[in-house]
């Protein structure tokens, strides 16, 4: 009777690490891991920036008309770069004329541009790309990390064996090349770190798999003779979606440090448009002089990029206890 | 023990073989070759150079062939090994077997090999000295952390730790630039001729490895702490410093072994932002050079030796592992 009752509890509870360590069954699995994340107050912390992050992003067309109201790419070259809390009487940037005058928050660029109003568009295409490279990545992944695992076998040494191939690939080396060769379009470079970040998801995905296939619930579904392509993509994925989420979280930094990283040696985005890495590549050739060009850009990145990594730190304890990552 | 080692190093033959064909597909699909953006090369001139690269043969041993019944292209394999000798694909592995990476087609009179070895010294140098100093700190923080756990020490070492995960080196290098050399004047700004120029760089590098391996080395310790054979050597009655540094820190380092090969490969290789901030003529700056020259045997070149330095720590992983645990070999 109680192997009747558990194996009841399992079909209905898809997440590993059921065990002695589990409460009340009265909470679901999700519920248990939400505690367990509202619990540490570090990564909650993580994701409200990164939500302030996103939310400024979304917004900072509004917020440059009508706050600051100075467009990312509006110059001013009398006015030049100024330190931070410049308060300026507009010349040529007041385009109502009404020459009142305008607080430069972070400053402005050798071109006389408003640093805070750049950082605010440099988060719209650092997080968009990285956002973007990331769903590449995960899409890519879950595929064929659930294919692999599904199939076994052969078919599962011969696909991990490329992904072991891959690995040992130098990844950056290939990026730039992918750069340089197809050309700085910005799909390109979605694609070129999306294609390489895909690993460890396919890894992941492919090890949840392996085990979930055994349950009885695929076993009863490819006995009423449902297909396989629906087995594995509405009866299996849906099932890993916690560990998927955690390491989506996990591959953004990596993927926004290296679109911060390609952008800032010139192969990235392309002027006038600016991400938060060619910012401060901008600000690095003149930082002697005007040492806030690299500073705010450097911070708004590096506060996103911890954010991000202790809120997928928090995510991973929360709801995938089992791994330890470094 | 022997044939362990001998099956991983033949197993990691295809795996070099594998991404000598992925780069070689990928540099030659792309538009554009390496003398097609001279503006002052004549047709005739460029087309000489081309057929001394052999850049007018074939890719791979695969051509499309015109059916004259259907009108439709076919893929056609060649079949007699002189055809196949004459691709470009054959050509280079085969002198790359010969350990010749080929002449550079951007320098015509200096070898790949020339190049390479012109890049090593200071990539090398960088690179260990960064991952010494990764080591030192790293282990030395997260011993510290891991021993006197949940105190301020703890929690300031790792916020510190994930701090340093978290700035990219792009952005560490340009400040700790201007603290250091351009403020204080203690360190040379860049360049690489004294051993003083090799300081700032090497810990912009080993910054970010520091802060893993010291976030590594808490957790293992930590870890490792609760197990039995820590209490069986207190109640011996041992000293906590050898119980610590005997017994303790042996098992904590697994996960740091795991770690530290692909590292190690990593900072060898990953090198590049910093020799471009620094301007230090290592490998990495010369790669970026190469790709944008379109210098196709240069880039290859580098390919494959950073490859098989990430193959070769990877390895050394391996047996290290298989070193200190026989469960691993019998797999």
């Amino acid at each position: 009777m109680s192997d009747v009752i558990s194996s009841w509890t399992q079909l209905s509870d898809p997440a590993p690490g059921d065990g002695p360590h589990r409460r009340a069954p009265a909470i679901g699995p999700l519920a248990e891991g939400w505690q367990r994340f509202v619990r540490n107050r570090v990564a909650v912390a993580g994701g409200v920036v990164v939500l302030v992050m996103a939310l400024g992003a979304v917004t900072a067309p509004l917020i440059a008309e009508y706050v600051v109201g100075i467009g990312p790419n509006d110059q001013d070259l009398v006015l030049g770069p100024q330190p931070p809390l410049t308060r300026s009487v507009d010349s040529s940037l007041a385009q109502d004329g009404s020459g009142r005058a305008r607080l430069h928050l972070f400053g402005t660029d050798t071109l006389g541009r408003d640093l805070f109003v750049r950082v605010l568009y440099g988060a719209r295409i650092s997080l968009f790309v990285g956002l973007l490279a990331t769903l590449l990545s995960v899409l890519v992944g879950v595929t064929y990390g659930a294919v692999s695992g599904y199939y076994g076998g052969w078919v599962d040494g011969l696909m991990m064996r490329f992904v072991d191939i891959l690995f040992s690939l130098p990844y950056l080396l290939f990026v730039i090349m992918l750069m340089v060769f197809l050309g700085h379009r910005p799909w390109v470079l979605f694609i070129a770190l999306g294609a390489v970040q895909w690993l460890t998801m396919s890894r992941v995905v492919r090890g949840q798999i392996m085990t979930l296939k055994k349950r009885q619930f695929v076993e009863a579904a490819r006995a009423t003779g449902v297909r396989e392509f629906t087995i594995i993509f509405q009866h299996l994925v849906p099932n890993t979606i916690g560990p998927i989420v955690v390491y989506a979280t996990l591959t953004m930094p990596v993927v926004m440090l290296a679109e911060a990283f390609l952008s800032f040696i010139g192969l990235g985005i392309q002027p006038p448009d600016a991400s938060w890495g060619s910012l401060a590549a901008e600000g690095a050739a003149t930082m002697d002089l005007f040492p806030w060009l690299i500073t705010f850009p450097g911070l708004a990145l590096a506060a996103t990029l911890l954010s991000l990594n202790f809120l997928g730190d928090g995510l991973r304890d929360a709801f995938d206890p089992h791994r330890e990552g470094p | 023990m022997v044939t362990f080692v001998l099956r991983r190093i033949l197993a990691s033959v295809p795996t070099l073989l594998a991404i000598v064909v992925i780069s070689f597909a990928m540099i030659h699909a792309a538009p554009g070759g390496p003398f097609s953006h001279d503006p002052g090369v004549p047709d005739e001139v460029r087309r000489n150079l081309e057929r001394t690269y052999h850049l007018d043969w074939e890719v791979f041993p695969i051509y499309q062939e015109l059916d004259p019944v259907s009108g439709e292209y076919r893929v056609r394999v060649y079949t007699r090994w002189s055809d196949i000798r004459r691709t470009q694909f054959v050509d280079y592995v085969l002198m790359v077997c010969r350990g010749d990476l080929g002449p550079s087609t951007r320098y015509p009179n200096l070898t790949v090999n020339e190049l390479l070895w012109r890049g090593l010294p200071a990539s090398a140098t960088l690179g260990g000295v960064a991952l010494l100093f990764a080591l030192a700190l790293g282990v030395g923080a997260g011993l510290t952390a891991g021993l006197n756990r949940n105190t301020a020490l703890d929690h300031g070492s790792m916020f510190v730790a994930i701090l340093g995960v978290s700035v990219p080196d792009f952005v560490l290098a340009p400040l700790l630039v201007l603290l250091f050399a351009v403020t204080l004047g203690w360190l040379p700004v860049a360049g690489f001729s004294t051993p003083a120029h090799v300081v700032l760089p090497a810990i912009c590098l080993g910054a970010m490895y520091a802060a893993h391996i010291a976030r590594l080395t808490r957790a293992g310790l930590l870890e490792v702490m609760e197990e039995d054979y820590i209490r069986t050597a207190r109640a011996k009655g041992l000293a906590e410093r050898v119980v610590v540094l005997r017994h303790a820190l042996r098992g904590a380092l697994g996960p740091l072994v795991s770690y530290l090969g692909p590292a190690t490969a990593r900072i060898l290789t990953g090198s590049l932002v910093i020799e471009l901030i620094f301007n230090i003529p290592g490998l990495g700056r010369q790669f970026v050079q190469a790709a944008l020259n379109r210098d196709y045997t240069l880039v290859m070149g580098t390919i494959i030796v950073f490859s098989a330095v990430l193959i070769a720590m990877n390895l050394v992983v391996d047996v290290l592992h298989a070193w200190m645990d026989p469960r691993v070999r019998d797999e």
